[in-house]
C-alpha cells in the first residue's frame, strides 16, 4: 500500500546506505475472545496496521504516539517478542518474522531492548553485576570469571555509574541510576539496535537530562542505531534524527525532525504538537492551540478510511461534503511530499505551530 | 466540534481584588518512623488571592502533594502538622474533622490525580456530582440532577443528559478527570487545589481537561492551586509560581519572573534540563547531578548544596531563608541570588551524562561565574 522508500537523513552521505533494519507492511492483530468456555474469538484489537519504515545506521527514529497507538507494541513485534500477524521485518537479509526462537538467538545480540519502567524490567534479587552479567552468560560471552567481571565493570563505567556498586541490589538505586543499569545490560553484547521504549518517561526532568545525554554520547561511541519510542515530543525532537509520528496502529506522518516540527502536515500532527504546553509563559499564552474533541476510537472497530477522521478539525470544519467522502472511503497513503516528509492525509497542509 | 483557540489567559477581571482567600503561614509536616521523622515539609508559607492561580512545582518527593494535603487536612493522623492555615481568615489546622468535612467540597475544593480511583466506581458520575451538591446544600434531589448535567456541559461533556447517567467505567480518562472538575466546582468554591490534574493523561485530552480546569475557574471564580511537575502547564495557567525542594519553597514570584528570570540555581536548573519542543538547536541538555536528598535528618544548611555548582562553606552551614531579589514579589531561597543575575542554565550546570554519585572533584568543582563573563 505505501510504496517504502529509504527517507533521506539530513546528510547526504547517509543516503545510499543500506538501511540498519527495514519494516515493511507490519501488521500485529490481536484477538478479542468471548467470555466463557470456548472463548470464541470475536473480534481484533488492530493494535499495528501496515507499518513500514527504514531504520538506518547511526540513526535514531523517533516513535511517537499516544497511550494505545501501537508505538509499543511495534518496538515488540520488531524484536520478534511478540510476533507479527503478517509483513516482514529485515535485518541483515533476514526475514526476523518468521524467524523461531532458537534461530532468534544469535541476532539478538544485535538488537536489544530498553524498557521504561526501571523498577519493573530489574529482577530484584540479583546484584547488578549478575543482572549486566546475564546476557553475556547466555551468549557464552563471559569467559573466565575474572574476564567476565572486568566487562561487567566496563559496561558500567560506560554507561556513568560507579563499578564499586556492582554488588548493590536493584532497590538500592534511584530511579535514573536504574535507567543506566537497564541500558549497560543491553548494551552488553555490543548491539547495533536498541529499541528504547519510553526510557525516561519515569524520570524526573533533571534526572531524565543526564540519561537522555548519555543516550547521545553511547550512539556516538558505539555507532548505534536507535528506535526511540516517547509519547514526549520535546523529548523526540531533542534526540531523534527522524520521526515516525503513529495513530491508531498507523503512521500518518514521518519526516526528518526539524521539518516535522516547523512544518508539520498532517491534522494530528499538528494537534499533537500544538496540545504539548511550553515552558515558556510568553510563548504558551499567544500561541494558538487546536483542541481535538473526543477520545481516540476503539482499535478493535477503528473507523474506515482516515482512522483519525472522527476527531480530525479539518474533517470537521473545512471539508466540502464531497471532499469528506474520500476521507471516508479511502485510507489515506503514506505520500511524500518532497525530502522525506511523507504524510498520511488527503487535504495535507503544511502548518507552522511553534 | 474542534475549535481552536487562542489561549491568552486574561486574567485581568479577576486580579484587582487582592483579599488573600487562603493563607498558609509557616506549614510543617513531620511523619514519624522507625528511623526518625520525615520531615516532608519545612515551613512553606503562600498567599492565595481571590481569582489568582498559584503554580507549585518539584521533583517527586519535594512536599508539593503533602503540602495541599495538609491544608486540605486530609493527611493520617500520625502526621504531626504545626504552622498555621487559614482559609478567609479561619484558621484550619486542629479544627475538628467534623467542621473540616463541611469546609471540604464547599469552600475549598480538590482534584486528584488518578479519577479513577477519586471516583466511586459502583455509582453514576450523575449520583456523585449530585452528592456533592447534596451535601452541603438543602436542594431537591432534582435540582441536584439539574445543576449536575449543567456542570458536566461546562466542562464540555457530550451530550451530558445522557452522560449524567454514565458509570465512572464507561468514560474514558479524560472524561472522568472533567468529572471531578464538575465536582469540584460544584459548590462554587473559593479555592480548587488542583494535585497533578492531568499527569495520567495523553497530551491532547490533556489540553482538553486544562481547558476544562479554565472553564470551572472562570464560572466559579475560584483561586487555584495547581500542582504540577510540567513546567509548561504552569507557565500557560497560573499567574504566580512557587518552586518546591526538600520540603521547601525555594523561589517564589511572577510567572514572568521565575522563568525569564530565576534567581535560585535550583530553579535554573529544572528549566535548563529540559528538551525543549520550541527549539531546535541540538544543544546538550544540562541535567542537576545528583539526587534530591532523603527528608530523614536533613543536615544543615542549603538542602540544594551537594548537586549545587555555586555551593560554598556558608551553604553547609546555614539555610538560606527566601530574600527578596529585584521585585519585592520574587524571592529566592539562596546565599548567592544577586549572583545569578543574566546567568543562563548552560553557564552554571555542565552537560554532562555521567550517575552522579561518582563524580570526581573536577566535575563538581563550583563554577566561577565572574571569570566566564
Amino acid at each position: 500500500m505505501t510504496a517504502p522508500t529509504s527517507l533521506g537523513k539530513p546528510e547526504p552521505e547517509a543516503t545510499k546506505a543500506e538501511p540498519v533494519l527495514s519494516v515493511r507492511n507490519l501488521v500485529k492483530h490481536f484477538p478479542v475472545r468471548s467470555r466463557g468456555l470456548v472463548r470464541r474469538k470475536i473480534g481484533d484489537v488492530h493494535a499495528v496496521c501496515d507499518v513500514s519504515f527504514d531504520l538506518n545506521e547511526r540513526e535514531t527514529l523517533g516513535l511517537v504516539g499516544e497511550s494505545g497507538c501501537g508505538k509499543t507494541t511495534t518496538g515488540r513485534v520488531l524484536l520478534n517478542l511478540v510476533k507479527a500477524t503478517s509483513g516482514q521485518v529485515m535485518y541483515q537479509g533476514k526475514d526476523l518474522t518468521k524467524m523461531s526462537a532458537s534461530d532468534m538467538r544469535p541476532l539478538r545480540r544485535d538488537l536489544q531492548i530498553v524498557f521504561q519502567d526501571p523498577f519493573a524490567s530489574l529482577d530484584p534479587r540479583m546484584t547488578i553485576n549478575e543482572i549486566v552479567a546475564e546476557p553475556l552468560r547466555i551468549h557464552g560471552q563471559y569467559g573466565s570469571s575474572e574476564k567476565g567481571r572486568g566487562q561487567v565493570r566496563e559496561l558500567l563505567r560506560t554507561v556513568g555509574l560507579n563499578p564499586e556498586h556492582g554488588n548493590r541490589y536493584a532497590h538500592e538505586f534511584s530511579g535514573g541510576q536504574r535507567q543506566r543499569i537497564g541500558i549497560a545490560r543491553a548494551l552488553a553484547l555490543r548491539p547495533k539496535v536498541l529499541v528504547l521504549d519510553e526510557p525516561v518517561s519515569a524520570l524526573d526532568v533533571s534526572i531524565q537530562a543526564g540519561v537522555i545525554n548519555l543516550l547521545e554520547d553511547l550512539q556516538a561511541e558505539l555507532g548505534l542505531s536507535y528506535l526511540f519510542i516517547s509519547h514526549d515530543l520535546s523529548v523526540i525532537r531533542h534526540i531523534a534524527d527522524r520521526v515516525a509520528v503513529m495513530y491508531l496502529g498507523r503512521i500518518v506522518e514521518t519526516a526528518p525532525v526539524e521539518q516535522l516540527f516547523r512544518t508539520a502536515a498532517h491534522p494530528y500532527t499538528q494537534a499533537l504538537i500544538s496540545a504539548i504546553p511550553l515552558p515558556d509563559p510568553q510563548k504558551e499564552r499567544t500561541r494558538k492551540r487546536i483542541l481535538l474533541t473526543g477520545d481516540v476510537p476503539s482499535p478493535v472497530n477503528p473507523p474506515s478510511g482516515c482512522r483519525f477522521r472522527s476527531r480530525c478539525p479539518k474533517f470537521a470544519n473545512e471539508l466540502s461534503e464531497g471532499e469528506r467522502q474520500k476521507c471516508v472511503n479511502e485510507v489515506p497513503a503514506l505520500v511524500d511530499r518532497g525530502e522525506g516528509h511523507r504524510s498520511a492525509c488527503h487535504y495535507a497542509e503544511a502548518m507552522k505551530l511553534i | 466540534m474542534t475549535e481552536s483557540t487562542d489561549i491568552t489567559l486574561d486574567r485581568s477581571g479577576a486580579a484587582p481584588k487582592s483579599d488573600v482567600v487562603l493563607e498558609v503561614d509557616n506549614l510543617t509536616v513531620e511523619f514519624p518512623t522507625d528511623d526518625g521523622a520525615v520531615q516532608a515539609v519545612r515551613g512553606v508559607s503562600y498567599q492565595l488571592r481571590r481569582g489568582d492561580a498559584l503554580g507549585i512545582v518539584g521533583e517527586s518527593g519535594s512536599g508539593k502533594s503533602v503540602t495541599s494535603l495538609a491544608v486540605l487536612g486530609l493527611l493520617p493522623k500520625t502526621a504531626r502538622v504545626k504552622g498555621s492555615v487559614k482559609l478567609l481568615g479561619e484558621e484550619l489546622i486542629g479544627k475538628p474533622e467534623k467542621e473540616y468535612a463541611k469546609l471540604r467540597g464547599n469552600k475549598l475544593a480538590m482534584i486528584f490525580q488518578d479519577p479513577l480511583t477519586s471516583l466511586n466506581p459502583v455509582y453514576t458520575v450523575g449520583y456523585q456530582i449530585a452528592e456533592a451538591i447534596l451535601a452541603h446544600h438543602d436542594v431537591s434531589k432534582k435540582a441536584a440532577r439539574d445543576r449536575a448535567i449543567d456542570l458536566l456541559k461546562t466542562v464540555g461533556i457530550p451530550f451530558p443528559e445522557q452522560r449524567v447517567d454514565n458509570y465512572p467505567h464507561e468514560m474514558s480518562g479524560g472524561m472522568r478527570q472533567r468529572v471531578v472538575i464538575a465536582i469540584a466546582m460544584a459548590n462554587d468554591p473559593d479555592v480548587i487545589i488542583a494535585d497533578e490534574p492531568t499527569t495520567a493523561l495523553d497530551v491532547t485530552v490533556q489540553a482538553q481537561v486544562l481547558e476544562a480546569l479554565e472553564a470551572a475557574r472562570n464560572e466559579t471564580g475560584a483561586a487555584m492551586v495547581l500542582i504540577t511537575h510540567d513546567l509548561g502547564v504552569i507557565a500557560g495557567h497560573a499567574d504566580r509560581i512557587c518552586v518546591m525542594y526538600a520540603g521547601k519553597l525555594v523561589e517564589k514570584g511572577s510567572i514572568d519572573d521565575v522563568f525569564y528570570r530565576p534567581r535560585m540555581p535550583y530553579s535554573l536548573g529544572l528549566l535548563g534540563s529540559l528538551p525543549r519542543l520550541d527549539e531546535s538547536g541540538k544543544d546538550r541538555l544540562t541535567p542537576i547531578v545528583g539526587s534530591p536528598p532523603s527528608l530523614l535528618n536533613l543536615p544543615p544548611g542549603c538542602p540544594f548544596t551537594p548537586r549545587c555548582p555555586l555551593a560554598q562553606d556558608v551553604c553547609e552551614q546555614e539555610e538560606p531563608g527566601l530574600y527578596p531579589t529585584g521585585d519585592p514579589e520574587h524571592v529566592a531561597a539562596c546565599h548567592f541570588h544577586e549572583r545569578l543575575v543574566g546567568v543562563s542554565s548552560s553557564d552554571l550546570f555542565r552537560p554532562i551524562s555521567v550517575d552522579t554519585e561518582d563524580l570526581t572533584a573536577a566535575d563538581l568543582a563550583p563554577v566561577d561565574l565572574e571569570g566566564q563573563k
